[in-house]
């Protein structure tokens, strides 16, 4: 566990990992969960906010209840001296939702970036992703796109009791 | 296909709800109220919708999104090649792991080598390999993990197209 992170945070996200109780005082519910006072509860939650061990607060939605049907996860090999440059500038296209660098398990993974694009057909996926390549140029030696045909989990983060 | 039942059943006030509710929920006494009112609804009527599109699966989860690696943890993206008369029991026992927080199933047109994509999230770095480790066995095949190295900036949230 990191310092910023104390065993009452880590109670205050097992209980809250599943969901915020849907109730008018959801932070005063968790602080009678807790035995913790509501003001700390806030206080606790805005500090992991801060600290960014909370990315957001809110909804989050199924991707395909709201229209987006079709998600594809786009993959190029490209070289490494010049990952970072490129991995910035396919971040920045309003259409990709998530960009990183990871590495490649050769010989039967070359692609090093992975650019995920969501959209209402494969055809507007394919369409997005025919921008990433002209944007990569000829520098880029291979992609592929993976397109998800089935959620077989969502859960997110689930910390054990 | 129900995911695309459930498109059906989302209205104005429900597409707005997801637009505006990505992120930024109060911390408040009462932030359901806060949160109504910046949306021009009542807190009960707030609270109604997002129970139905939690039922109804419009909504995954509603509340805070951790990143584990910042409480010391790991969050690693994870892929199988499955062989299709298998294909059922290996989902199963995929999924049977508390670790393992999605998963879904990817083809391409280019007979990419995997087609189960997992994340692993996981409250210590040592974790990942003891999760992949316990999956290989459990499963019988090999898995592959794609640490990320790096992550480049996004806009992350999504409008309604539904």
């Amino acid at each position: 566990m990191s310092e910023s992170f104390d065993a009452v945070d880590r109670r205050l996200v097992q209980a809250t990992q599943a969901g915020l109780p849907l109730v008018s005082r959801p932070y005063h519910s968790l602080a009678e969960q807790l035995g913790i006072t509501p003001a700390e509860v806030m206080a606790r939650l805005a500090r992991l906010l801060e600290s960014g061990i909370v990315r957001r607060i809110g909804a989050v939605p199924n991707h395909y209840a709201i229209g987006y049907t079709a998600n594809g996860m786009s993959v190029w090999d490209v070289p490494d001296e010049r990952i970072d440059e490129l991995g910035e500038r396919v971040g920045a296209l309003d259409f990709v939702t998530h960009a990183y660098h990871r590495p490649r398990r050769l010989p039967e993974w070359p692609y090093n970036l992975f650019a995920m694009v969501h959209g209402g057909s494969r055809a507007e996926v394919l369409a997005k992703v025919a921008a990433i390549a002209e944007l990569l140029g000829p520098v880029c030696r291979a992609h592929d796109v993976l397109f998800s045909t089935r959620i077989l989990k969502k859960t997110g983060l689930r910390l054990g009791a | 296909m129900r995911e695309a039942l459930a498109a059906a059943i989302i209205d104005a006030t429900d597409r707005a709800i997801i637009d505006h509710l990505q992120g930024g929920f109060p911390i408040c006494e009462r932030p359901y109220a806060q949160a109504a009112a910046a949306l021009g609804i009542g807190e009960d009527e707030l609270l109604e919708r997002l129970q139905r599109l939690l039922d109804a699966r419009v909504l995954t989860r509603f509340g805070p999104m951790f990143q584990v690696e910042r409480m010391g943890g790991a969050f690693v993206l994870a892929a199988m090649r499955v062989p299709e008369a298998n294909w059922q029991q290996v989902v199963d026992i995929v999924n049977a792991f508390p670790a393992v927080a999605h998963n879904y199933r990817r083809e391409s047109d280019r007979a990419c080598p995997f087609n189960m994509w997992f994340v692993l999230a996981t409250e210590t770095a040592d974790g990942i390999a003891a999760a992949v480790r316990t999956i290989e066995a459990a499963s019988g095949l090999p898995v592959f993990a794609f640490p990320k190295l790096r992550e480049y900036f996004v806009e992350m949230k999504l409008p309604v197209r539904a």
